[in-house]
């Protein structure tokens, strides 16, 4: 298990050579065939989406693309999607529903581009609307957060029967830098905020966020991208096959209640209802 | 008629107590109101006679939760839901129970949402408004909680819901347990949908982030007020993403709707009348109500 505080995994996972969804996908799929577009605005290379095999059996992988160098970081927006990219995923999630194959969702992302174009195609919208389906598709979705997840553009593919992070990997609700300065109105206090503000992959499980943890290669998932594509691999068949014959209305009632259950509240007497 | 509605607001604003404890007024005590988008000054009572719109321009202003009550539903309808739960301190931030307790103080509010049961114009619905007085009604776990129990309430009794939405967005102090807020109350909004149900959500000024988001986005029908400003990401970090000035109609209401967002604009001062009539529209009893 990881002895790296929050600050350091967060060094960690934005290292070059961390592998990225597009290194993962040929060492834990077959066939995997890449699918474009919203059918209604374009495609966003944030996102890509596809179907592959996953130890014979047909399922829909989708994921947030972080580049390596400048260049394919330019390519794929550093990982920031726009509407169309949400709207794409949504589209293969509900081809995925139709055909009764598994979603297999990896996120990796500093969060939901900021710009016009997002907001004048509706950012929050498309985010919304992929929360809103995604409790509600009848298929099993597993989600595992390679390297980093920001916020609600994490979420968006997010909303999963059972989510899994890389030891490393760190989930949070704004960057340390933007929480500190928030918060305490300094953003050199940027450490200490990632320290403290509970996004690694044991807060996570702790505070009923997230239920895995999948190990890396020691030292990190760059000194071993096919080890810890071996545990991820390891990870999808066990998650797979404990959801495989659980019944429709099952999985959706659990999925519901993993969600549901978030939030700690005191209520009075007076609370009636 | 217009006038009328205005009389009637005019008396029970000032012959009635605060609702329950809520905060009279929460914006300056002065005597003058600036207009937020026109910079125009107005006296603070023709701005308060005139349901907070600005004379100018007609920004609609932002309002407390006693205050779109009183405008909104019919006088002693309006019963309320959870009215003591409060929030924990998921992620120990230092100082969080303090500053709720001080703006509890100061708002009259417990939170920055308040939901119950109430009837517009004759109309039982669900109702939520959210009051950006209370730590900008950033969603946390009590907004987050009171929300989906809300749309899992009307659920139940097969009552629409009408979400009065407004906030900054996301909880930071309670860190990812807020975010998840989102998927929680969407949820609850994807169950109420499946059971046929209206939901209706009138966005005001201010609705970002993680509200917009989730739940605000995800009525059957979304009616904006004039001038609101509605995003998701805030203004001042795509300027400084793009490095230019962004103009001033950018994310605004007539924004949302100019792009597909919105079904309309409406007025403050016809918003009962609104939702009263697509209430009715929407009743499981009556199909030919119009006729009767
Ligand atoms: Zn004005």
């Amino acid at each position: 298990m990881s002895n790296l505080t929050a600050w350091e995994r967060i060094s960690l996972v934005h290292q070059k050579d961390r592998p990225t969804v597009r290194d993962y996908i040929p060492m834990i799929f077959d066939s995997f065939i890449e699918m474009h577009g919203d059918r209604s605005f374009g495609d966003d290379p944030a996102i890509v989406g596809g179907i592959a095999y996953f130890k014979g059996r047909p399922v829909t992988v989708i994921g947030q693309v972080k580049g390596r160098n400048l260049e394919e970081n330019k390519a794929s927006n550093f990982a920031m999607p726009h509407p169309e990219g949400y709207r794409k995923a949504l589209r293969l999630m509900k081809q995925a529903e139709k055909f009764h194959r598994p979603v297999i969702c990896f996120i990796d992302t500093p969060g939901a581009f900021c710009g016009i174009g997002a907001e004048e195609r509706g950012q929050g919208e498309a985010i919304a609307r992929n929360l809103f389906e995604l409790m509600r598709l009848q298929t099993n979705v597993i989600s595992i957060v390679l390297g980093e997840g920001g916020s609600g553009g994490a979420l968006a593919l997010g909303v999963c029967d059972e989510l899994a992070m890389l030891e490393n990997a760190v989930y949070s609700i704004i960057s340390p830098r933007g929480f500190a300065s928030i918060l305490w109105k300094d953003a050199s206090r940027e450490q200490e905020a990632a320290n403290r503000s509970r996004i690694t992959a044991e807060d996570l499980i702790e505070l009923g966020v997230a239920e895995k943890m999948i190990p890396e290669a020691p030292g990190g998932a760059h000194l071993g991208p096919e080890e810890t594509a071996q545990n991820i691999s390891a990870y999808l068949e066990d998650a797979l096959q404990r959801f495989r014959d659980v019944p429709v209305e099952t999985l959706l009632e659990g999925r519901y209640h993993k969600f549901r259950k978030i939030g700690e509240f005191s209520e009075g007497p007076e609370s009636g209802l | 008629m217009l006038e009328d509605l205005f009389q009637k607001v005019k008396a029970r604003m000032g012959s009635e107590e605060p609702q329950q404890g809520f905060s009279k007024m929460s914006v300056p005590s002065d005597l003058l109101f600036k207009c937020p988008r026109c910079q125009q000054v107005t006296f603070m009572d023709t701005f308060r006679e005139n349901q907070m719109v600005c004379p100018n321009c007609q920004y609609h202003g932002r309002m407390t939760v006693a205050e779109r009550l009183k405008i909104t539903v019919d006088n002693g309808t309006f019963h309320e839901y959870d009215r003591d739960m409060r929030s924990k301190n998921p992620i120990g931030f230092d100082g969080y129970e303090r500053k709720l307790e001080a703006l509890s103080k100061s708002t009259g509010l417990t939170e920055a949402v308040v939901t119950g049961e109430a009837e517009i114009m004759g109309e039982k619905c669900v109702i939520g408004i959210m009051d950006s007085h209370f730590m900008m009604a950033s969603m946390g776990s009590v907004v987050g909680e009171k929300i989906t129990r809300a749309f899992e309430r009307a659920t139940a009794q097969r009552l629409p819901i009408i979400l009065f939405t407004a906030s900054g967005g996301a909880r930071m102090q309670e860190g990812m347990v807020s975010l998840l807020q989102m998927a929680k109350t969407s949820g609850a909004a994807a169950r109420h949908s499946d059971s046929g149900l209206l939901y209706i959500t009138v966005l005001t000024d201010p609705t970002t982030g993680g509200v917009t988001a989730s739940f605000a986005s995800l009525g059957d029908i979304i009616i904006a007020e004039p001038k609101a400003l509605i995003g998701f990401a805030g203004r001042r970090v795509i300027e400084d993403t793009i490095r230019q000035r962004l103009p001033d109609t950018f994310q605004s209401a007539e924004f949302l709707e100019e792009h597909g967002f919105a079904d309309m604009i409406c007025d403050r001062s016809h918003m009962r009348e609104t939702l009263s009539t697509l209430l009715r529209m929407h009743r499981e009893d009556s199909e030919t109500e119009e006729t009767v």
